[in-house]
């Protein structure tokens, strides 16, 4: 089933509506979905470099429209690392390791013990946009969580040419 | 003429072969061709694709009719409220073909049953006969938890066996050391309850009298374990019914090949879906959960399992460009003294109920998907434990919590596609279990196990809140259960039900929250309780920006003179009490005990007539940064209850503002300047990530951490080695920094010496996993 570029746009903006979200939670994938969804989201960032594969609402792979290098990038435009690193270590983080610090969040009692469990935020550098939140142990590693196997992805999967790569 | 020694017997499976040349022959061809049972065609599908439709559709239909049936016969409200049963169909290896909707995690648990029936022999003793019934709930071979109990029913055809059909109730109470059918005070399968290893119990569709005199008085729920197992047996006869007329209708040779073509076409299937939904790569994630037993109030036999611990379980999904994929658990840490370990079947089977809730949401969930994937699970580790005295009873209190993380990493991939209607942040711990037992209001010996966290909240989308007290993952279809039933089944009292607020994890898109119902104990004699939920820890972290769900807690009141105060018409706590910072029922009961604290495990507890009980389910995780929250969809929140008032600035940074009726509205300026402070203050309170690292480091080097942190690390590292490397190179760890549980001060029995159930003479276990 293929949905109009109008529709994706809505799911993107959270707006769709209960009957579409229907028949695409329960009717086959639409294989085109990833090239419109690309260009709503260029549509969407303020800045021209072109979105390979987008990581999270404010975090995306992309070519640098200058040099071809991929790049990890944020919505604000701050570029963290080449696209194969762990972009949380470019980032800048606060960790809550305190009672205070967690009942910002939550009610007392309904809040994590942070001799347990501490909460690590990663912010965008540039804007202060909340990227991502760990909730490990004291002691974890970062975790690098996705590693796309973007070609096998593109040529394999969608039968879309790979963007150039410096 | 000796003809003894040169005829081969002749089996029971059709064609002539025992059921173990049978399960050997499909196994060999599976591995050497790579597809199911050597079937690299599928003939009867693609030959005669309607008939083949056909056969499933009507098989299908069959098997949900009986659950719909069957689950009217039973009395426990657990299975009837909540439709906590499943029937599945297997063929004569014990693979599944097809299941019913309900608990669908014994898809795997029953055909594990039937296999280690093969694989020890079954067919010569006890023997495997037409209308035979046999009875299986041991976790040491593959079920999910002792509650669980299996019905099992060969399916003969003209004199072979052909099939098998399995049903699967949760009943309420096992006759483990505390009443209820996931309790917490055993530390050792011995206390888990009655257990029962694919016992033949009846012949010529009849129980035998000794199984129904000896199970009955194993447990304490009499009347509906008899009632349960009547709707086992009904479902399992209604299916070898429908099989039998299948046959009659469409033939012996197709219903044969279908039996085993639709394995294969699983196993296809999910590598389609693989391919159609996600981003091949590799995933990483990690759940974690609290198990506090150095409490005053966890009180367990043994001294050696009276010790904080976490448990802990890293992933890493590999996704192939060939739609393969494998799930390895490296680094998991070790079985323990509580009931929350697990078998590697459950683990793995259970994950397929997540997946028929995204990736393969089709009625074509069999052993295929099993088949089309790799898993790797330490054996040592909790969720393949080797060792056979371990407990199970409440293997959900980490499953729930290990699955969580990997949402997480499939939604990184629905959502890189676009597919942001399939992204989910996570599910809930479900949990509190309200359990206990006593005589109940109709005076008989009762046990009880409230399933009103079959209705949690729902982790967050990419693009919608999670759906607030909705679902558990371990039923795609739960259901909190009407109050009146609750109070039938309870001798306790419905003061209250409401949302918990704030039990969502924020986000862009909130998880959905939980709720909460206050039950006062009455009618109850010589009563207990207890509590079992994640406290210290919160399982489900959010994704993307979002924020875990909120953690929990308990609340219990004695001695709390509500005799006198109903007597005098004076106000009682129904609702309310919203805030557990600042809590008002306490001034309400001002001579009462009052326990509301961060203990949110417990073993049985005396509770008696007008004691209080605060029953809270827990929310689901966040998606996106808060701060991205539509103003008015916060101000909504806070207005039905979901949100408290205060974190709608500290978290959301919407500034409210009170209109008619009490109810908020968004300040749009007011909002915009907050969160441009609050975008401001992040950077301002935070350091480069690598700055932090150094800081943390040091902490490492110094062991600065608490025992129950470093004794999870410890027993993760002896068991993953690749996990502790990657922890030392993570951190440049020098050579001389060691961490080993022998070192801290704490007991960790089980460390060095363990004995698997395969070491018992005459046993031959089934491995279902790469170990």
């Amino acid at each position: 089933m293929a949905y109009t570029k109008a529709k994706i746009k809505d799911l993107v903006d959270g707006k769709i509506d209960r009957d579409t979200l229907h028949t695409m939670l329960s009717t086959p994938k639409d294989k085109e979905r990833f090239e419109i969804y690309l260009d709503i989201l260029q549509e969407q960032v303020p800045w021209e470099d072109k979105i390979i594969l987008p990581l999270g609402p404010k975090l995306y792979i992309v070519q640098h429209a200058s040099d071809k290098k991929w790049v990890v990038k944020s919505h604000a435009g701050y570029e963290f690392c080449d696209w194969r690193e762990n972009w949380k270590l470019h980032a800048v983080m606060r960790v809550r390791e305190t009672a205070e610090e967690m009942e910002e969040l939550y009610p007392r009692l309904m809040a994590p013990s942070t001799n347990w469990q501490v909460i690590r935020e990663y912010y965008c550098p540039k804007s202060g946009d909340l990227l991502d939140v760990e909730a490990p142990t004291p002691w974890y590693p970062v975790i690098h969580d996705f590693e796309p196997d973007i070609d096998a992805f593109y040529t394999e999967w969608l039968g879309l040419p790979v963007p150039e790569r410096a | 003429m000796n003809i003894q020694t040169t005829a081969e017997t002749r089996g029971i499976v059709r064609g002539g072969e025992t059921l173990k040349q049978h399960r050997d022959r499909l196994m060999e061809a599976t591995k050497r061709t790579r597809h199911y049972a050597g079937i690299e065609k599928m003939e009867l599908r693609d030959n005669h694709p309607i008939q083949y439709n056909k056969l499933f559709s009507r098989l299908r239909a069959g098997v949900v009719d009986a659950r719909e049936t069957a689950k009217k016969i039973a009395a426990s409200p657990i299975v009837e409220q909540e439709g906590e049963l499943c029937f599945t169909l297997y063929n004569a290896a014990g693979d599944a073909i097809l299941t019913s909707t309900g608990i669908i995690i014994h898809v795997g648990t029953m055909g594990a049953a039937i296999k280690y029936m093969i694989e020890n022999d079954w067919e010569s003793n006890p023997g495997i006969n037409d209308k035979d019934i046999f009875c299986n709930n041991d976790s040491l071979i593959g079920n999910v938890h002792t509650c669980d109990i299996h019905t099992i029913v060969p399916i003969f055809h003209e004199g072979e066996l052909i099939g098998w059909v399995g049903g699967v109730t949760h009943v309420i109470d096992t006759g483990s050391v505390g009443p209820g059918s996931m309790s917490t005070g055993q530390v050792q399968r011995f206390g888990d309850g009655y257990q029962v290893t694919c016992r033949k119990i009846g012949h010529n569709d009849t129980l035998m009298r000794d199984w129904l005199h000896e199970s009955q008085r194993s447990v304490r729920t009499t009347r509906y374990w008899m009632l349960d197992e009547r709707t086992r047996i009904a479902g399992c006869h209604m299916i070898r019914d429908l099989v039998e007329q299948v046959i009659a209708d469409e033939g012996i040779e197709n219903y044969w090949k279908f039996a085993y073509e639709a394995i294969e076409h699983g196993r296809v299937g999910l590598q389609a879906r693989i391919k159609a939904m996600t981003i091949p790569g590799k995933y990483r994630q990690v759940g974690f959960v609290d198990v506090p037993y150095a409490h005053d109030d966890v009180r367990v036999p043994s001294d050696f399992a009276k010790v904080d611990t976490i448990m802990h379980t890293p992933s890493e999904i590999t996704i192939r460009p060939d739609g393969t994929w494998r799930l390895d658990f490296e680094g998991a840490s070790r079985w323990g003294w509580h009931t929350y370990n697990a078998h590697a079947v459950s683990f793995t089977s259970g994950i397929w109920v997540m997946m028929t809730q995204s990736l393969i949401p089709t009625e074509m969930i069999n052993d295929g998907a099993a088949y089309g994937t790799e898993f790797r699970l330490p054996k040592g580790t909790w969720m393949n434990p080797n060792d056979r005295r371990v407990a199970f009873s409440y293997s959900w209190h980490f499953l729930v919590s290990s699955w969580t993380a990997l949402w997480r990493g499939l939604s990184r991939s629905y959502f890189g596609r676009g597919y942001l209607e399939e992204v989910n942040a996570g599910n809930a711990n479900t949990s509190n279990w309200l359990q206990g037992g006593g005589f109940n209001q109709f005076d008989e010996i009762h046990a009880v196990n409230s399933f009103e966290c079959a209705a949690n909240g729902v982790g967050a989308s990419a693009h919608m809140d999670g759906i607030s007290h909705a679902a558990a993952i371990w039923n795609p279809e739960g259901d909190m259960g009407d109050m009146e039933i609750w109070e039938l089944a309870e001798p306790l009292v419905y003061l209250g039900r409401q949302i918990k607020a704030s039990s969502g994890g924020a986000g862009k898109y909130r998880g959905g929250c939980g709720f909460e119902s206050l039950r006062m104990v009455w009618n109850a004699k010589d009563w207990t309780m207890f509590f079992m939920g994640n406290g210290h820890i919160s399982s489900d972290w959010g994704l993307m920006g979002g924020y875990p769900a909120a953690s929990g807690y308990r609340f219990e009141a004695h001695d709390t003179g509500l005799k006198e105060i109903i007597a005098n018409g004076g106000p009682i706590p129904h609702g309310g009490d919203t805030d557990p910072e600042n809590p008002t029922w306490e001034a309400m009961l001002p001579d009462a005990k009052i326990k509301r604290d961060k203990q949110a495990i417990t073993t049985e507890a005396m509770f008696k007539d007008y004691d209080l009980y605060l029953n809270y389910m827990r929310g689901g995780p966040g998606f996106g940064d808060p701060l991205d929250r539509e103003p008015e969809a916060v101000a909504q929140d806070v207005n039905g209850g979901y949100l408290l008032e205060r974190f709608a600035a500290s978290v959301y940074g919407v500034k409210l503002v009170k209109g008619e009726n009490d109810q908020f509205s968004a300040d749009e300026a007011g909002t915009e300047a907050l969160r441009a402070q609050i975008r401001k203050e992040r950077l301002e309170k935070a350091v480069p990530t690598r700055e932090w690292m150094k800081g943390e480091r040091e902490r490492i080097l110094s062991k600065d951490a608490g025992v129950h942190v470093q004794q999870m690390f410890a027993a993760s590292f002896k068991l993953g080695p690749k996990f502790e490397e990657s922890f030392r190179k993570f951190w440049d760890l020098p050579v001389d920094w060691q961490l080993m549980e022998a070192d801290l001060p704490i007991p960790s029995y089980g460390r060095e010496y363990s004995m698997d159930i395969s070491e018992l003479p005459d046993v031959k276990t089934v491995q279902f996993v790469d170990e």
